[in-house]
């Protein structure tokens, strides 16, 4: 790795810290992202000539926060800039701030910052472009070839959503206990949506839209980091490492989508489940259980299963009762479903979610799971019918074509007048 | 004389690597430790994963178990060597070599005073 290298990598590591904690001093969030930048700029001149500072982040704080209020001074009275050499003297001021970088200050700076992302008038596809942008530190373009959009749009996206932030009126006051929980909260469910962004992504824009899942994960070890003990934030961890592990072995050389049952389990990051399960075992010793340390145990058996049929379907399917108890939701019913047609068979599986076709007629997974049920109870006409409505409803190619395949199968089947 | 080689890195900034970056990283380290094997200085290597899996117990009159690393650190101890070398300037070369395939950070190298190779282990 070069010299250079390593210098974007820690101003990408500090990023997090160092923006919230300029949007503490100046309360306005360009301003921070202009020093940042500013000190980013010094860091990329200084730091190889200098060799890097002891710690980078109170470093870039302490020269972001003389750069912003130099532009602030200079705006107001033309004065001149200090010398750089004045401004790379940093020895003693630098220690002071590293000694507060581990007060609890920060931590609470990195979590408003992340918080702003989640404001509730934010629709979820601004929250996740504005929190790549201000917390990952991704670029306009990177964001925009993500989410397939012109840069021009992204950008106006991002102004839009950063304008409604700055008009909500942004936090400052240090969050009580209940408050930081919730804000906790609300950053863990946006670091959800980022990840979902990427993983929910077919195979076409699988590789393009991986960083999101990254970016998603490194954030919330960056939480775990800064709240320890906190028994969600590691089953959230858990839970995306547990499916980002998966992403190898979800589409064929072809870009079709390899259900779960059928993937090669040798291409699942071993790592990434190692990481998973001992952020699980960690958090279920706390026990708090809680949407997703739930979500995470039920990945968790699956990461375990060195072949499909060792999966422990019963023990799913009680996860997914206490995750109905916790977060009554007809998708996970339908989930549910999946596990209680392994233990109990098609038949039950089928009765326990034809109740929910009306809450979700507008739902692909659900006519996929019907016409599966259907299907391998030998009901073909319906089985046909349910696929049909499955295949209106997909969301990407790769989701229709594997739909097509169930069918294709139907009626060669039908034609040939046997099963399989 | 055995020694122990602790590699220390920012685990924020090293988890900022792509995997491209990482994967060229790893590439270079094992150039050096084809280098180290070959020459029979090499004992176990290992890698270890974010300290934010990490569990600490805290020893006491009840033993305290509690999130996270023992240390909140700017640098982690993200993984360790075990070599073997008549002597210390050479276990200090090693760290060097290690280190130029792997800058930033540090390399600690420790003499190790009881060494159990084990077998169970994987």
């Amino acid at each position: 790795m070069t010299d250079l290298a390593w210098i974007e990598a820690a101003l990408t590591a500090a990023r997090p810290q160092v923006v919230g904690a300029l949007l503490r001093y100046f309360r306005d969030l360009d301003t921070a992202e202009d020093a940042f930048q500013d000190a980013s700029l010094r860091a990329l001149n200084n730091w190889p000539k200098n060799g890097p500072p002891r710690d980078p982040a109170a470093w870039l704080i302490l020269v972001g926060r003389n750069a912003a209020i130099d532009a602030t001074r200079r705006r107001a009275k033309q004065q001149a800039l200090p010398d750089e050499a004045v401004l790379s003297d940093l020895g003693d001021a630098e220690a002071a701030i590293a000694e507060r970088l581990d007060g609890a200050d920060y931590r609470d700076d990195v979590l408003r910052l992340m918080f702003i992302c989640c404001h509730p008038d934010l629709p979820p596809t601004q929250q996740i472009a504005l929190a790549l942008r201000i917390v990952a530190g991704l670029t306009v373009p990177q964001i925009a070839r993500a989410f397939l959009v012109s840069e021009a749009a992204m950008e106006q996206r991002i102004t839009r959503a950063k304008a409604r932030v700055a008009g909500a009126g942004v936090p400052f006051e240090a969050p009580g206990a209940a408050e930081r929980a919730e804000r906790l909260g609300a950053v863990a469910a946006m670091l959800y949506l980022v990840f979902n962004e990427g993983y929910s992504a077919g195979a076409a824009e699988a590789d393009r839209r991986r960083p999101l899942c990254d970016e998603a994960i490194r954030l919330a070890r960056l939480l775990i980091r800064l709240f320890p003990s906190e028994p969600e934030i590691m089953g959230l961890t858990a839970l995306m490492l547990l499916q980002h592990a998966r992403s190898p072995a979800r589409y064929d050389a072809d870009g079709a989508i390899v259900l779960l049952d059928d993937q090669d389990r040798r291409l699942w990051s071993g790592r990434m489940i190692a990481e998973g399960l001992a952020l699980i075992d960690k958090a279920i010793r706390h026990r708090l259980p809680g949407p997703y340390q739930v979500q995470a145990a039920i990945a968790a058996l699956h990461a375990r299963a060195a072949r499909p049929e060792d999966t422990d379907w019963a023990e799913i399917d009680l996860l997914y009762g206490a995750l109905e108890r916790m977060q009554p939701s007809p998708v996970v019913t339908l989930n549910r479903a999946v596990a209680v047609s392994k233990v109990r068979g098609a038949e039950a599986a089928l009765a326990m979610i034809e109740p929910l076709e009306g809450r979700l007629a507008g739902y692909f997974h659900f006519f996929g799971v019907k016409g599966a049920f259907l299907m391998r109870l030998g009901r073909a006409a319906e089985a046909r019918e349910a696929f049909g409505r499955a295949i209106a409803l997909a969301g990407s190619a790769e989701e229709a074509a594997h739909i097509r395949q169930h069918l294709d199968r139907l009626m060669a089947e039908g034609a040939g007048g046997g099963g399989r | 004389m055995q020694y122990a080689i602790l590699c220390y890195h920012s685990e924020d900034v090293v988890g900022c690597w792509s995997k491209a970056e990482d994967d060229a990283v790893m590439a270079r380290l094992a150039v050096v430790h084809e280098r180290l094997a070959k020459a029979g200085r090499l004992g176990p290597v290992a890698r270890l994963l974010p300290t934010t899996a990490a569990t600490t117990v805290r020893n006491g009159r009840e033993p305290l178990v509690l999130d996270g690393p023992f240390a909140e650190t700017k640098e982690q101890l993200l993984g360790f060597y075990v070599v073997d070398f008549d002597t210390f300037e050479e276990a200090i070369a090693a760290a060097e070599e290690l280190g130029r395939a792997n800058p930033g950070g540090a390399y600690e190298v420790r003499p190790i005073g009881l060494y159990k190779p084990g077998g169970g282990a994987p």
